[in-house]
């Protein structure tokens, strides 16, 4: 090792990168085939009621220098109707989930390499991770819908609003006739709360507010009736304001439409709103997860209780914010210890064996700790 | 105690061109009459929505933009009267931290220079003394001496805002405005930036303007408070008077909507309908009239002007009129 811990060498690095195309070609082999049978990809839920289920997913990144294990074994569930906030530091492996998901993962360097991520897509539950591309264009949309987190960005800025929600929708049902299919997209910017729907259906997205692209957005996750809602950090552009207003619609669309959400978001005050389950995340692992009492009343992991603390409360006053001391680990080659050992005050003897396993506190609250 | 920052009736409009010769068609009213004096030693918070012109009061004070009207004066000094030369003496008493540490910094220099370049320019600290001045401030805003030679991509965005914080208080500043220095970081990393602040608001007596649209942060590191909207200041006092008891219907409206991290209080929310008017052609009399639900007769025809409700808790409503 070099005098940084980020150095390698040029060499080191070709012989880094060969390795990975070898691993990566061989995933993309697997998963190009003509015909992959359905044996393969269509499973049973463990539980009828959840509509997805994560078990033990691991998602890593094949880069030049090293192998970044952005997802490292995340179990959790989403139950029909409910909403699980996803929580965590930039670069924890919140996206990265969602996006494995919905089999959306830059492809080839980033590949799911193992667990199973069940979704009941009503008549068959399919298993995510191998299903081949057909089937997830099905999925994608009709079933599960992502909210991105720039609305400024994830609009095409030379169509217009109309044209763009138009386009799914007429993906989706190709058999409806072009009226029918404007009618549902106007009614679907009215359903989102934008007053003016014919006028936003002929804008561009430049015309409209951060709010107004935001609730587009909405509006064409929306459009199919989609089981599973992915908002990732649907907020975070926005003002407070904005902000109230988009929470307010997306708990009022979910109880019309009954589909669950899966809210990611590093905002604890979003969470504690709108989620009903909420799974803590570090360094591409679950360190904690419960129900939202659980996890806000009684935080076991260091890592949660840190976060909480840091945090500061309209209300509550303190002499100096708590600040969890260090930096997040390099996320190449991660150690083999618990990843919070380095920054955590609760640290004993035991912490410095293997990566603690998931300890069940009650029915629903899990945590991943030695000290608790 | 003496004002460090005294600013009376300020206005900045921005020309809007149009039309076939690119004559001014219009103006956009990004502020339009704030009135707010800091005392030194102290931090005045200022919130509200995007483009209710907060960034641009905070720059126009620093002569970074020239005002359209009004006046500013630090310590006792009218700063738009100020030559080039006295200008120039007065950049190094008031500085400013951008919101973004990932393009407030050059790519091409390296931070000990990033930090020292203007305390050399300046001529504040003799030849021998620079080297130990920059590891000072830079163990002061919690950064180690060898990152001196390093470039701003080797740092995460906590350190990088560190080193704007280096960057501003390397001059020896009493005025320092802070542009939403902690909106783009990580809640963990938040806090480490807004404990740095306040440590060294003690030890240099710093005065801050601190604008953000975070309330819960603005909460706790300011000592008075004004809310903005569209503007106009509609609300100033002390930061626990006004948030024991918030006068203005958007203020009111604004602290609703903060979200609580705790799962059992269920507050009452007022949400506002629609978007901030374009302030560009703002509504008439009241500019919030149009989202507000207690809108009279008069709040459309005539502006309402600020009235003290007492220990300088000042509040701009006809609701107050009395």
């Amino acid at each position: 090792m070099a005098k940084d811990g980020n150095y390698i060498s040029a060499k080191e690095s070709r012989r880094i990168s060969r390795e990975n195309r070898k691993i990566t070609s061989e995933i993309e082999k697997k998963r190009k085939r003509k015909h992959i049978p359905e044996s393969e990809y269509v499973t049973q839920m463990k539980d009828p009621d959840n509509c997805v289920e994560f078990d033990n997913v691991q998602t890593h990144y094949f880069t030049d220098i090293g192998t970044v294990k952005a997802v490292d074994g995340v179990s959790f569930s989403v139950p029909k109707g409910k909403t699980v906030g996803i929580v965590g530091e930039s670069g924890c492996g919140k996206s990265v989930t969602s996006l494995s998901l919905m089999q959306l993962v830059q492809r080839p360097s980033g590949q799911t390499v193992g667990g199973e991520i069940r979704f009941d897509s009503g008549e068959k539950v399919i298993n995510v991770v191998n299903a081949p591309e057909k089937v997830m264009r099905e999925l994608r949309g009709n079933q599960m819908a992502m909210i991105f987190q720039e609305p400024m960005t994830s609009l095409n800025p030379v169509f217009r609003i109309g044209d763009q929600v138009d386009e799914e929708i007429a993906l989706h049902f190709p058999k409806w006739t072009k009226e029918q299919v404007k009618a549902r997209s106007i009614e679907m910017l009215g359903m989102v709360g934008i007053a003016n729907k014919e006028g936003v259906y002929k804008m561009y997205p430049h015309e409209l507010s951060g709010g107004m692209r935001q609730r587009v957005m909405i509006a064409m996750a929306l459009s199919c009736d989609p089981k599973l809602i992915i908002a990732d950090e649907p907020t975070t552009a926005l003002d407070v304001t904005i902000q109230a207003q988009i929470l307010d619609l997306l708990r009022e669309l979910k109880s019309r439409i009954g589909s669950s959400i899966m809210l990611i978001t590093h905002d604890l005050g979003v969470v504690a709103e709108m989620a009903d389950l909420v799974v803590v995340m570090y360094a591409g692992r679950v360190v904690e997860k419960g129900t939202a009492t659980e996890i806000f009343k009684d935080p076991r992991h260091p890592y949660t209780v840190g976060l909480m603390k840091s945090k500061p409360v309209v209300g509550k006053h303190v002499k100096q914010l708590y600040s969890i001391p260090g930096n997040v680990p390099n996320p190449v080659d991660m150690p083999n210890y618990c990843y919070f050992r380095d920054r955590c005050e609760r640290c004993t003897e035991e912490c410095k064996g293997a990566y603690p396993p998931m300890v069940k506190l009650t029915d629903t609250h899990y945590v991943s700790c030695y000290d608790i | 105690m003496e004002n460090v920052v005294e600013v009376k009736d300020l206005k900045k409009y921005f020309p809007i061109k149009g039309g076939f010769f690119g004559g001014v068609t219009g103006y956009v009213k990004a502020v339009d009459g704030v009135s707010f004096s800091i005392p030194a030693g102290t931090t005045m918070g200022l919130v509200g929505e995007s483009g209710c012109g907060k960034s641009t009061t905070g720059r126009t004070i620093l002569r970074l933009i020239e005002k359209t009207d009004g006046s500013i004066l630090f310590k006792g000094e009218d700063v738009s009267a100020m030559d080039k030369k006295k200008l120039r003496e007065l950049r190094t008493k008031m500085q400013i931290i951008f919101q973004d540490p990932y393009s407030s910094l050059s790519p091409r220099l390296p931070v000990g220079e990033i930090i020292g370049e203007a305390v050399r320019e300046h001529g504040l600290v003799s030849k021998e003394e620079y080297q130990d001045y920059i590891t000072q401030i830079m163990k002061d805003c919690g950064l180690q001496s060898y990152h001196k030679d390093r470039y701003p991509h080797e740092f995460s965005g906590g350190q990088r805002q560190r080193i704007c914080i280096a960057r501003a208080l390397a001059l020896n500043p009493d005025f320092v405005v802070c542009d939403e220095p902690v909106s783009a970081l990580d809640v963990s990393i938040q806090a480490q930036i807004i404990n740095l602040l306040w440590k060294l608001q003690e030890d240099r007596k710093l005065t801050y303007l601190f604008i953000s649209h975070d309330l819960s942060v603005v909460e706790h590191i300011s000592d008075s408070l004004g809310v903005m909207y569209l503007g106009n200041m509609v609300e100033t006092g002390k930061t626990n008077d006004i948030f024991a008891e918030p006068l203005h219907p958007y203020t009111k409206a604004l602290f609703s909507a903060i979200p609580m991290p705790d799962p059992e209080i269920k507050r009452e929310r007022i949400i506002l309908e629609g978007d901030i008017p374009s302030p560009a052609n703002p509504p008439e009399g009241c500019k919030f009239h149009t989202r507000c639900k207690y809108c009279m007769a008069c709040c459309k025809e005539k502006a309402p002007e600020m009235k003290d409700m007492g220990n300088g808790h000042c509040v701009c409503c006809h609701l107050y009129d009395r």
